[in-house]
């Protein structure tokens, strides 16, 4: 039994999801340990966006639960949950493979726009606010900080009143995850959160998710291709390989499984030793 | 093809490209002006045809002249000068500083307006300036409401006049049955028309885009169709007229005791309830205006306008997309049905015909041609149109024609709109700059 | 049940009408993704073509059969001709240089240049309406034999025929070329990606202008339909006319042709059977909200593509 399988803050239990005749995620089951960074790794076209798009509400499964584990002790079933539920109330944040910023707010607002649901209590579903009733100022500085305190954590603190589209890639995509910890999530589901970074900037993206679980308390899933990230910094990997989990352990474990060497390599299981050997891996 | 290019010289290009022209609106003119059909008056209701060929001339030879010109001087020249109309704003549409001092100076020129019109023209010559006054801040309270549901929101509505007719058609019904004045019905209008708002947009808000649009605009037909019809209860094609008229805090705007004018020991005159009218509306459409600038910058507003951008992310944030679209749709619908009953009491008479898709359409093109989520744009739209409009009454006839040409033109010079650059909501600098409109999405529901 | 009949036939007949013009909506939205507000007014120009063609060349009820079958379909012909200039000039003033910019930008053109045409043909022609005597009469009376008037009798006027059977080679001409010829390749490939659809040298702004001119053309001879089924034209006749095809195409599935042959057959039936049935006056309301009603559960429309949305 591994450490991820006591009290995880995510159990995928049977998670099935067809479209049409694909079966894009089939009978998947794993633990996202509590306080962990989980990695979800794969070749291309594995379903591992999908497992995220069940997770989030975006899709709704076929079959299976997926059940969160809140530190205060509430369980949320997400697969009968509304998408934008989860966020607000299982408190589950994600980021897209594709950025999805508001392109045309500035950086500021688009981490206000991540304090929503607080604010608008906060400003009495905006009556109170409207009236310059309650907290709602205060909330609302409180807000400003909190964004502040990401800008500064996400070196994006400069740019803090530049529209979100003029940002470089790297930048937009610090700027998507600290847009997801405004929600203040218990579980941050990051989709390639290092594609298309160069090596400095991988690091520093390394850095802020160890100090996210550190500091924070969050745990981690994402989704990478970029073995060095994963191998660095995940306490646990899962593989999956057209839909279907393929290995499930320690980075150092998963590396060394034939099945996902076979998976990556594109060879049948029993091939694995002969082509590690002709391409020298070994 | 390069040479035969250089081989034209640059007038025998521009005179093939002219004849074209020349050709192509030969085709256009031969039928529809060179000949009208007409009904013989008389017995039988004939049809005869009225040659006019001499126009047909005149329109081809005024494009081929035009062109020739255009292209010997402009669109074929490499060094042509920069054509036009675009030299003359600055580019990207008015910067931060020019549309503040803009914004200040078209507020005092507001406030003052009737009491410089009634200096200078007295108080019969201002009147029908007054009464276009009224007109053009009707449009841009209009224009504020459209602007909530489209500018920010991205919420393309075409049949926004429902609301308009909902507001005035409230007030109309409510006076007429129960008596209430005009201070309790505007209330209650605005309270109607934000309902019908959340009645018609529960449905159809899970629709994209031009979906919702011609869903909107069907409910604004079908709005009108049963105003035309319930003959019992609106009156059918006649309308309702004898709609009271507003008070001045319990003063009526009548003639002898106990009117606005013996209150105040003036003289009576007509003109006091066009000022009051005026005065009216403008605080209105102030109000609009404030709550729309207010609610920007409260976690609705900017709800509203991340939902324009980019809706997926909204829901991944934990925003209940629909309420916020329902939200954004009602609060628009309500300053609609108040535009709507400050309508019916200033005519004091409302049929459906004041309330067609023409309605919408011009309401929603003020919003465009502003630069969408521009408040200043949709007042400078305003005056632009409904002013323009209405300086033209001579030409009767030429009028909407022109209009439509000028909804074309505006659009093609200036596809952003007149005022392209959104002012962010939040800032933490003090000299945040406005984000040009080539970012700001438009929305796609 | 013969009165349900005869509101069967007549209600193919508008729907056919609604049909031809839904097309020109459907193949717009498909290849540029707008509402061209505008091509409600094209139909109606182009129904005031047709009548003045009739009217010059003196066409009337007493005209030889033969003869006024040549002449009509030269009127057909002309009227396609002179309305596609019409459809392709709208496009080139008021679409083209708004390409590639946003998306309300060329909704408000097309509800400009909307505004513009009606006025126009009203400023041109004159705003009373135009009434034209019927050119073709006559028609089968279909019966179930019994003779003595117990049994049904549903009339099939020569029309009506005429309409429907133009429709139908018509739209199997446009199903042919959008399907077969390089015309509709180009045009398939526009719709799903211009930008890459012109790398790979199709020209896109023509394969644009054609979309145009083929729907205005269609257009016509939905007008020329309207004029004779009818017997009268104003300039407003455009506006509800353009509303409710649209309404088709969408009920159809916007971008589909056969949606927008549907559609049309679908809200011409509507009206018709819900005026033959309940009220005149509410026949729009029922449009509409069969429109509304179906766009809520199907809100891809009855023939339309589900449009995926891929996170
Ligand atoms: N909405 C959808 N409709 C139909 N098929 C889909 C849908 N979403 C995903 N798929 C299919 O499911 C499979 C898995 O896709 P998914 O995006 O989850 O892969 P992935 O592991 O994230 O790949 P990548 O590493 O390229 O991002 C693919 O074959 C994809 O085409
Ligand atoms: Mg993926």
């Amino acid at each position: 039994m591994s450490t991820w399988d006591n009290n995880p803050v995510l159990k995928v239990e049977h998670l099935t999801m067809r479209f049409g005749g694909l079966t894009a995620v089939g009978d998947l089951s794993f633990n996202v340990g509590r306080g962990d960074i989980t990695a979800l790794i794969g070749p291309n076209g594995a379903g591992k966006t999908t497992v995220f798009n069940c997770i989030t509400g975006f899709y709704k499964p076929t079959e299976g639960r997926l059940v969160m584990n809140r530190s205060s002790g509430d369980k949320h079933l997400l697969e009968r949950m509304a998408d934008f539920k989860i966020t607000a109330d299982a408190k589950v944040a994600r980021t897209f493979q594709n950025i999805r910023l508001f392109g045309g707010m500035t950086i500021l607002e688009n981490l206000m726009v991540a304090q929503h649901n607080p604010l608008m209590v906060a400003s009495n579903w905006t009556i109170g606010g409207l009236l310059g009733l309650g907290g709602y100022k205060k909330s609302n500085v409180e807000a400003i900080e909190t964004a502040k305190y990401w800008l500064e954590r996400t070196d994006l603190i400069d740019r803090a009143d530049v529209p979100a589209a003029d940002l470089c890639y790297g930048d937009q995509r610090r700027l998507e995850i600290a847009r997801a910890m405004c929600t203040g999530p218990e579980l941050l589901c990051l989709d390639e959160p290092a594609a298309g970074l160069n090596p400095k900037e991988s690091l520093e993206l390394n850095t802020l998710l160890q100090f996210i679980r550190k500091e924070h308390g969050t745990s981690v899933l994402l989704i990478e291709h970029d073995m060095s990230v994963v191998m660095e910094i995940s306490d646990h990997v899962v593989v999956l390989d057209y839909g279907v989990k393929i290995s499930d352990g320690t980075p150092e474990f998963v590396k060394n499984d034939p099945h996902v060497i076979a998976a990556y390599l594109g060879v049948e299981d029993d091939e694995v030793e002969q082509v590690e050997e002709e391409v020298g891996i070994v | 093809m390069m040479q035969a290019r250089q081989r034209d010289s640059l007038f025998v290009a521009s005179v093939k490209d002219s004849l074209g022209g020349a050709l192509v609106a030969f085709a256009l003119a031969c039928v529809m002006v060179g000949l009208k059909v007409d009904v013989a008056s008389g017995r039988g209701a004939e049809l005869f045809l009225e040659h006019r060929w001499l126009a047909v001339a005149i329109a081809v030879a005024l494009v081929f002249v035009v062109r020739l010109g255009m292209n010997m001087f402009f669109w074929k020249r490499e060094d042509a000068p920069s054509l036009g109309l675009s030299g003359f704003l600055p580019k990207g549409g008015l910067g931060d500083g020019s549309t503040n001092l803009l914004k200040y100076g078209m507020l005092v020129l507001a406030v003052a307006l009737p009491f410089a019109l009634m200096y200078y023209l007295g108080s019969r010559g201002s009147r029908q300036y007054i009464d276009l006054a009224i007109l053009v801040l009707t449009y841009v309270m209009l224009g504020w409401g459209l602007n909530i549901v489209v500018g920010l929101a991205g919420l393309l509505d075409l049949g926004y006049v429902a609301f308009y007719a909902v507001g005035a058609y409230s007030y109309a019904l409510l006076a007429h049955y129960f008596g209430f004045s005009f201070w309790i019905c505007l209330p209650l209008a605005g309270i109607l028309a934000a309902f019908w708002g959340i009645i018609l947009g529960f449905p159809v808000l899970r629709l994209r885009g031009d979906y919702l649009a011609i869903v909107t605009l069907a409910f604004g037909e079908i709005i009108r169709v049963v105003l035309l019809n319930w003959y019992e209860f609106t009156g059918g094609p006649d309308g309702l007229s004898g709609i009271p008229r507003p008070s001045f805090f319990g003063l009526e705007f009548t003639r002898g005791e106990g009117g606005f004018a013996d209150f105040f020991g003036l003289k009576y005159n007509s003109i006091h309830r066009i000022i009051f009218l005026y005065y009216l509306i403008f605080i209105m459409a102030m109000f609009t205006n404030f709550v729309t600038m207010r609610l920007r910058r409260m976690p609705i507003g900017r709800a509203w306008e991340a939902l324009r951008e980019d809706e997926i992310a909204c829901r991944a944030l934990g925003i209940n997309t629909t309420n916020t679209k329902l939200t954004a749709f009602a609060l628009g619908a309500m300053f609609g049905g108040f535009a709507g009953s400050f309508f019916a009491t200033r005519q004091g008479f409302i049929s459906p015909e004041s309330f067609t898709f023409l309605e919408s359409a011009i309401i929603l093109a003020i919003v465009v041609l502003g630069g969408l989520g521009s408040q200043v744009g949709v007042v400078i739209a305003s005056i632009v149109m409904i002013g323009g409009f209405e300086m033209f009454r001579e030409f009767e006839e030429y009028r909407m024609l022109v209009f439509g040409i000028i909804m074309v033109v505006i659009m093609v010079w200036k596809p952003r709109g007149l005022v392209s650059s959104r002012t962010p909501s939040v800032a933490l600098s003090k000299n945040a700059k406005g984000i040009s409109a080539d970012l700001v999405q438009e929305g796609h529901g | 049940m013969d009165y349900f009949l005869q509101q069967l036939i007549n209600g193919v007949t508008l729907g056919s009408i609604y049909g031809l013009i839904a097309i020109g909506y459907t193949m717009v939205y498909g290849i540029i993704g707008m509402i061209n507000f505008a091509h409600g007014d094209i139909f109606m120009v182009g129904s005031f073509i047709s009548l003045i063609l009739i009217v010059a060349l003196g066409i009337t009820a007493a005209t030889p059969v033969l003869l006024l079958i040549l002449a009509l379909a030269l009127v057909l012909v002309v009227a396609m001709a002179l309305t596609a200039v019409w459809g392709w000039t709208v496009e080139r003033v008021a679409y083209r240089p708004l390409r590639g910019s946003f998306r309300l930008a060329p909704l408000i053109t097309a509800i400009g240049a909307s505004i513009a045409l009606q006025n126009f043909v009203q400023v041109s022609q004159g705003a009373k309406n135009k009434p034209l005597q019927p050119l073709i009469s006559g028609d089968f009376q279909l019966t179930d034999g019994g003779a003595d008037g117990s049994g049904f009798i549903v009339n099939l006027s020569y029309m009506q025929i005429l309409i429907v059977v133009t429709t139908v080679v018509l739209m199997a001409g446009f199903t042919y070329i959008i399907n077969k010829t390089s015309l509709g390749r180009s045009q398939r490939a526009c719709e799903q990606d211009r930008k890459m659809a012109a790398l790979l040298g199709v020209n896109v702004d023509r394969t644009i202008s054609l979309t145009f001119v083929m729907g205005a053309s269609l257009a016509a001879v939905a007008g020329l339909m309207f004029l004779l089924y009818y017997g009268v034209v104003d300039f407003y006749i455009g506006f509800l006319a353009g509303v409710k095809a649209f309404t088709a195409a969408v009920l159809g599935g916007i971008g589909s042709l056969p949606g927008a042959m549907l559609g049309g057959l679908l809200i011409g039936l509507i009206e018709t059977f819900w005026s033959g049935y309940f009220s005149v006056e509410y026949k729009d309301v029922a449009a509409f909200s069969i429109l509304a009603i179906v766009l809520i559960f199907m809100p891809e429309g009855l023939l339309g593509q589900p449009e995926v949305e891929k996170v």
